[in-house]
């Protein structure tokens, strides 16, 4: 595509199937204690 | 729902529902506005119109032809049909389904003490004693809570345990024994145990280090950044600033430390809207991996951010990202924890529905193995959930926080970050408008404009600009 780039991103539909697991971290408990998106899915470690 | 943003040269579309991210050149950039106008008001878009439109507005340009734009549109309907642009949410209807996915605890924030060797002047713990008396955690309920929690865990392999306060410091032998009698629980109980420690630094020596840097998988390490922003109010109880100590003993920590998780994490105020200047300074003091935030606390403060400041700190968070690119392409990364964003192995769309789980799969349990939803619910009596030994008692505060999903909040359906924050922070929530599902807009505004600037890197990144010798190229 000439004009648009897409990036390379999670496909949210298909994390219906593949996701779920809870191994995760808890969000609050990485850092800032106080204020999801900075999270990794633990498969992708 | 689309979100489009014009942010350091580069123009970006979000496909809201999909998590779709796009780098477009103006013109895509405006038709797909135009696009967008016609479907908010439930039209088909009149593609003649858009294509006059776009003729119109780049009649200087020799690239912008009648057949390009068709070209353009027809890439538009090949993303749709991808289901990578205009996507329908089809989360709504299940959301309460997905956030039932898991509902075992997992997590624990465990204040080992209700009491602190510094007398900061915005903490919410009020001086570590969260508005009661001071307390210690004895090991026995510090053992009683590893077992709950394991008992409680359901099939959760992963378990985490943040040694909070308080300042956890003060009560270290009993953290070490905890570490300790849970590793003896890992084996038979197939569960791995990921601790966390965050300290003011004061109780900081050799023999600290040694075990934190071998048993804590993350340590949050508190330091607002200049010297005269963080003693101003983070001080001893004698009114003393507390940097000169603290910092050699963060840097000491880190540099033993290896390439283990660590995070430098500050605060910032009305005071130091500026907060960039913190952040350098960490990074002067040979920090790689910060954290900033802004202060939780009642606005009657001296202190609180206003509505005035948003403007400064939006313009802070633009610098912020600019500075962190520039690290990178000069092959001296900077972590930013709000900027560490994975755009391809990021969280599920149970993650983004459910959020940070307080309150169903995370607790904070008190010196006298109180639970609370969260940390920042402690000393609260009415979010008093249960207790170690006789579990949850409080099923309604469960069921509550359960339904705390994204689409609990009617604000949140309009907002195109809503599979970012998930919800956003149901503390911050309460203590900004008496309702765990309430918006505090003020957080808001400040999410969405980091998660604009972490974006705009995660595509830099993507189109290679932020490799070192993409610089020495240009």
């Amino acid at each position: 595509m000439k004009r648009i780039k897409t990036i390379q991103t999670r496909d949210l539909h298909k994390s219906i199937t593949e996701g779920g697991c809870g191994e995760c971290q808890t969000s609050c408990q990485s850092a800032c204690k106080t204020s999801v998106a900075n999270q990794k899915c633990e498969k992708s470690l | 729902m689309i979100h489009q943003y014009k942010l350091n040269g580069y123009n970006i579309v979000l496909d809201v529902n999909s998590g779709s991210v796009h780098c477009v050149d103006d013109v895509a950039y405006d038709i797909i506005q135009l696009f967008c106008e016609a479907k908010d008001h439930g039209e088909p878009e009149d593609r003649v119109a858009v294509k006059e439109k776009i003729l119109a507005k780049y009649s200087g340009r020799d690239d912008v032809t009648p057949e390009d734009i068709d070209q353009t549109m027809a890439d538009i309907d090949e993303l749709e049909q991808q289901k990578k642009l205009f996507s329908e949410d089809i989360w709504e209807p299940s959301a309460g389904v997905l956030k039932e996915r898991h509902t075992e605890v997992k997590a624990f924030c465990l204040h080992v003490a209700h009491t602190c060797n510094l007398n900061c002047e915005y903490c919410f713990a009020s001086q570590g004693r969260f508005h009661g008396d001071r307390a210690i955690m004895s090991l026995e309920t510090a053992k009683q809570a590893i077992d709950w929690l394991v008992a409680n865990s359901g099939d959760h392999y992963n378990l985490e345990v943040d040694f909070f306060g308080g300042e956890p410091l003060m009560n270290w032998d009993v953290v070490k024994q905890t570490v300790a009698y849970a590793r003896t629980l890992e084996k038979d109980h197939h569960k791995h145990f990921r601790f966390t420690l965050t300290t003011n630094g004061v109780g900081i020596n050799d023999e600290v280090i040694d075990f934190t840097n071998k048993e804590m998988n993350n340590v949050v390490l508190s330091l607002d950044g200049r010297k005269e922003v963080h003693d101003r109010l983070r001080k001893f109880i004698d009114g003393r600033g507390s940097y000169d100590e603290i910092v050699p003993k963060f840097q000491k920590l880190v540099k033993a430390r290896g390439d283990k998780e660590y995070y430098i994490r500050g605060t910032f105020t009305h005071n130091n809207v500026d907060f960039t200047e913190d952040l350098f300074q960490m990074a002067e003091l040979g920090f790689d991996r910060l954290s900033i935030e802004p202060v939780v606390c009642s606005p009657d403060e001296p202190y609180a951010l206003t509505e005035e400041d948003l403007p400064e700190i939006y313009h802070q968070y633009e610098i912020l990202a600019n500075w962190l690119m520039e690290r990178e392409k000069a092959g001296k990364p900077v972590v930013f924890y709000h900027y560490m964003l994975d755009l391809e192995g990021g969280p599920c769309i149970y993650k983004r529905i459910s959020g940070c789980g307080s309150g169903t799969e995370y607790y904070a349990v008190t010196p006298w193995g109180d639970l609370f939803p969260c940390h920042q619910f402690v000393g609260d009596e009415q979010f008093k959930m249960g207790d170690i030994w006789n579990g949850i008692t409080r099923q309604d505060i469960k069921d509550d926080f359960k339904m705390c999903n994204v689409y609990a909040r009617e604000e949140c359906r309009d907002c195109w970050a809503r599979l970012y924050c998930s919800g956003g922070c149901a503390a911050n929530a309460f203590h900004g408008t008496g309702d765990i599902k309430g918006v505090f807009d003020y957080s808001c505004k400040i999410f969405r404009k980091r998660m604009e600037c972490a974006v705009m890197i995660q595509v830099a990144k993507a189109l290679g600009d932020l490799e070192p010798q993409a610089e020495q190229q240009r």
